[in-house]
């Protein structure tokens, strides 16, 4: 199917869904509940770029969610900058960080890139909780105007639909790369990198493209996310939830396509959301990280992998 | 602050006491990463795991908390071989052992840390040891006694470490399984079975680190991630593969660590061991005492 | 001889202290067939390492086609019209047969316009190519599950499909059956149809034999022997090399 196509379809349903959901649905928790399972969509969707496509692993997505949100609070505060602005900044300041990291540690093995990762993550959480502009450790309070633009009922629900349309965008984004030139390229640095670079790849550009589009999407997810809960504090953005979620989604969803992340964050996301009511949430991270370990021993290609293995069994017989 | 002789000395011999520990803390990472290339990033998790076991130990029955690591390590030695064949059959066989087998490890790091939470909580937990409070005084100079056992302690088993490692036909089979598993198969040596045996030793010398690290501060779940920059940075800069160097990688950090915190305030340590790490990455990827 | 494709001098590479390579001057012309032989660990690979840039060397000067490639990244080099095989083939394992061929028909070889190749027209070339060497109807096959000497003719044809002027080949033989080799030969001999000059690293005598035009042997990292096939083969320092063999 055409890149085109795809993208039409994906933000049909994403309106759709965004419609409908709008027009007759009104709990609240529903809601915050969806676009948390949004936001991973999202987070899985870019990780799986840099990760199931390009074989780099990124251990810091809370660190460019965090970016992302953190751009929103600046922008908001000086300049009540609407949300569009904001997740167009933030992707920008989360892609350039993710080109600077890659920059300085890409040249390196995976292993270096995937610890400078980590560390950015506490670093980044540093230097937020010592910024009283931010709002330091205390948090900062985004107040939104009662009305909600376009004839939406209330803001939740338009940052809702707004949040539809950036995952329906990650995703277009995601399918456009994996079937592109890029997207080869890419998937032969995965495969082996030195042949890569040995049939003609420029390996290190191609690398630094994938860091910076999936570090400006994972920007992207966080920068809805102070005008959604019109707060946000550094223990939850920097929230390990969000760089453990981002690799389990699409080891379990399965990571050599974009449906993959997809599946794996729509089915974990949902599953969490329903334990951590029910049970603590710290049961619901110590589930994910099990889920995590047995998937990448036992069933590294996930569902995805299932189910190819059983299309290509079908087609066998 | 008034930069005075008082306070640079203090500062530096914290320091130095503060690099014996951090030296025993990215020891276990110079054998699995160094050595045996094995990206085992949630050795900091099994420190901080130590740490409980000997606050648990400590609460309970009273033991001295390096008494208890020192009983302990067997454990964590038997854990770290079980740990190493599920990481073998699964990835390292398999020629998959870059990405997966980070995110297998990032993944016992994240159950290591929640469980810990599961168990004990969020709160700070700390030990009550008999030189808990106990500071020598040489003129001017603090020697904190919770720093300085931890030293003592740490160099003793840096010096047995590195002794072990470069006198013993087993710590030579180690520096050998690295460069050239070929050769040791064709004397008689199976690879993966020294290799196994490292990396729980390197997963034993975590539990015993974990002990010195409840003796220095106090300790939370979420402490390893802050000390991964860390280690790695220690590794790094003193050249993957060799005693001698993380020694002198901690030195570095250590030192740095301790004028940072004095002249500016211990919340920017992350930022100091990233910069270092970063530093070191740009300009010495094979670090500095390397081969 | 043509005028020189490659351009060798001097080259010298060091490990700490262990020289895999010093001083060595190595030149190809334009459609040569030349054998690089020497005993394990004499650093043919090394050289090979050097000249595509996987490798930087320590001292010494590569020209390719006149242009100096100091400083030049693999890929670039490539792109320059230089190709290589691995010692121990390096497939894109979760790739086709054919998607293998594609990358280097996609990213290494431009086409007369000075562009890149359509998905499609990359397609087509990668089954003529295939064909050329008997894979086709392997075409849609998971390249991680070959057997060996398909490995080894997949290693080639991916060389090829980055439409080089200069083929080194790392070994392609090792370890297969007789007739295997003569298959690996015959892919190898036909390169001179297309004009591509090639370098075959090999310990197989009689295929070096029958196929070099000129014989160059490595030995600790030295060269100590360049020419004719027989009259080099005839050298004494070349004989004492290869009795401990």
């Amino acid at each position: 199917m055409k890149a085109r196509w795809f993208s039409l379809i994906v933000f049909l349903v994403a309106i759709l869904v965004a419609a409908i959901t709008t027009a007759t649905v009104t709990n609240d928790y529903f809601y915050t509940a969806s676009f948390t399972v949004l936001q991973f969509v999202i987070l899985a969707t870019a990780w799986n770029i840099l990760g199931g496509l390009t074989g780099y692993v990124n251990f810091g997505s809370a660190a460019f969610f965090s970016l992302g949100a953190y751009s929103s609070v600046v922008l908001f505060t000086l300049f009540k900058a609407p949300v569009f602005v904001s997740i167009a900044v933030g992707a920008a300041v989360a892609g350039l960080v993710g080109l600077g990291a890659g920059y300085l540690t890409l040249r390196l093995r995976g292993v270096f890139f995937a610890i400078a990762t980590l560390a950015l993550s506490e670093v980044l959480y540093t230097f937020v909780i010592n910024w009283d502009f931010v709002g330091g450790s205390r948090g900062a309070y985004i107040i939104l105007p009662d009305e909600a633009p376009l004839g939406f009922r209330n803001n939740t629900q338009y940052l809702f639909a707004v949040m539809a349309l950036v995952t329906a965008f990650a995703i277009s984004v995601a399918r456009f790369i994996e079937i592109s030139r890029l997207g080869r390229g890419l998937a032969a640095i995965r495969d082996d990198e030195i042949a890569a670079e040995c049939a003609g790849i420029p390996t290190l550009r191609l690398k630094l493209i994938s860091t910076t589009v999936s570090g400006a999407l994972m920007g992207m997810s966080g920068a809805t996310f102070p005008y959604f809960m019109q707060y946000v504090e550094p223990t939850s953005s920097f929230s390990l939830a969000y760089s453990v979620n981002s690799i389990a989604m699409p080891l379990i969803g399965g990571m050599h396509s974009w449906a993959g992340p997809v599946i794996g964050a729509i089915l974990l996301g949902t599953v969490q959301q329903y334990v951590q009511v029910t049970v603590s949430s710290a049961w619901n991270l110590l589930i994910v990280g099990v889920m995590l370990v047995l998937f990448v021993t036992l069933a590294p290609n996930g569902i995805m992998g299932w189910v190819d293995a059983w299309r290509t069994r079908r087609s066998r017989s | 602050m008034e930069l005075t002789a008082d306070l640079l000395v203090n500062a530096l011999v914290a320091g130095i006491l503060l690099a014996g520990f951090y030296a025993a803390v990215s020891v276990g990472v110079g054998i699995s990463f160094g050595m045996l290339d094995v990206v085992n990033i949630a050795h900091p998790a099994f420190v901080v795991l130590g740490a409980y076991v000997a606050f648990y130990a400590n609460q309970r029955v009273g033991a001295d908390p390096i008494v208890t690591a020192l009983v302990l390590s067997p454990v964590f030695f038997l854990l770290g071989r079980v740990m190493y064949r599920v990481y073998y059959y699964s990835f390292e066989q398999r020629g998959q052992e870059s990405l997966r087998g980070l995110a297998f490890f990032f993944g016992i790091l994240f159950i290591t840390e929640v469980g810990l939470i599961l168990a004990f909580g969020v709160d700070y937990r700390f030990v009550n040891t008999s030189f808990n409070d106990v500071t020598w005084r040489i003129g001017f100079v603090d020697l904190p006694l919770r720093l300085v056992v931890p030293f003592v302690v740490s160099l003793a088993m840096m010096l047995g470490l590195h002794y072990y490692l470069s006198r013993t036909f087993f710590g030579r089979s180690v520096l050998a399984v690295a460069q050239d598993p070929l050769a040791l198969q064709l004397m008689g040596v199976n690879p993966r079975r020294v290799k196994e045996l490292a990396f729980a030793l390197s997963l034993a010398t975590a539990g015993v680190a974990g002990a010195f690290l409840i003796v220095i501060q106090p300790v939370q779940p979420a402490l390893g991630r802050e000390f991964i920059g860390l280690v790695f940075a220690i590794t790094v800069l003193g050249g993957l593969g060799s005693i001698a160097g993380t020694m002198v990688g901690a030195g570095i950090l250590g030192i740095a660590e301790s004028f940072t915190a004095t002249f500016f305030g211990p919340s920017w340590s992350p930022a100091v061991s990233f910069g270092l790490l970063l530093a070191a990455l740009a300009f010495r990827p094979a670090g500095l005492l390397g081969r | 001889m043509n005028a020189g494709l490659l351009a060798v001098r001097g080259i010298t590479k060091h490990f700490g202290g262990f020289y895999a390579l010093e001083g060595v001057d190595f030149d190809v012309g334009e459609g040569e067939r030349v054998g690089l032989i020497g005993p394990n660990g004499s650093g043919k690979s090394t050289l090979v390492n050097c000249i595509t840039g996987t490798l930087s060397n320590d001292d010494g000067s590569i020209l390719f086609n006149g242009r100096d490639l100091a400083g030049l990244p693999a890929h670039r080099r490539i792109r320059l019209g230089m190709a290589r095989s691995f010692q121990i083939p390096r497939p894109f394992a979760t790739m086709s047969v054919l998607d293998n061929l594609r990358i280097p028909l996609l990213y290494a070889a431009h086409t007369h316009g000075g562009k890149w190749r359509t998905d499609d027209e990359a397609a087509d070339e990668a089954m003529g190519i295939l064909k050329q060497m008997g894979l086709e109807a392997k075409a849609d096959e998971m390249s991680g599950g070959l057997t060996q000497v398909d490995l080894r003719k997949l290693e080639l044809a991916r060389a090829i499909a980055a439409r080089p002027r200069l083929l080194i080949s790392d070994e392609a033989m090792a370890g297969l059956s007789s007739n295997e080799i003569d298959e690996i030969l015959a892919i190898l001999l036909a390169m001179k149809d297309m004009g591509i000059a090639v370098v075959m690293i090999e310990h197989i005598m009689r295929a070096v034999m029958h196929f070099s035009e000129r014989v160059a042997v490595l030995v600790a990292g030295r060269k100590i022997a360049d020419g004719n096939p027989e009259e080099v083969m005839r050298n004494p320092e070349v004989e004492k090399a290869y009795l401990g063999e």
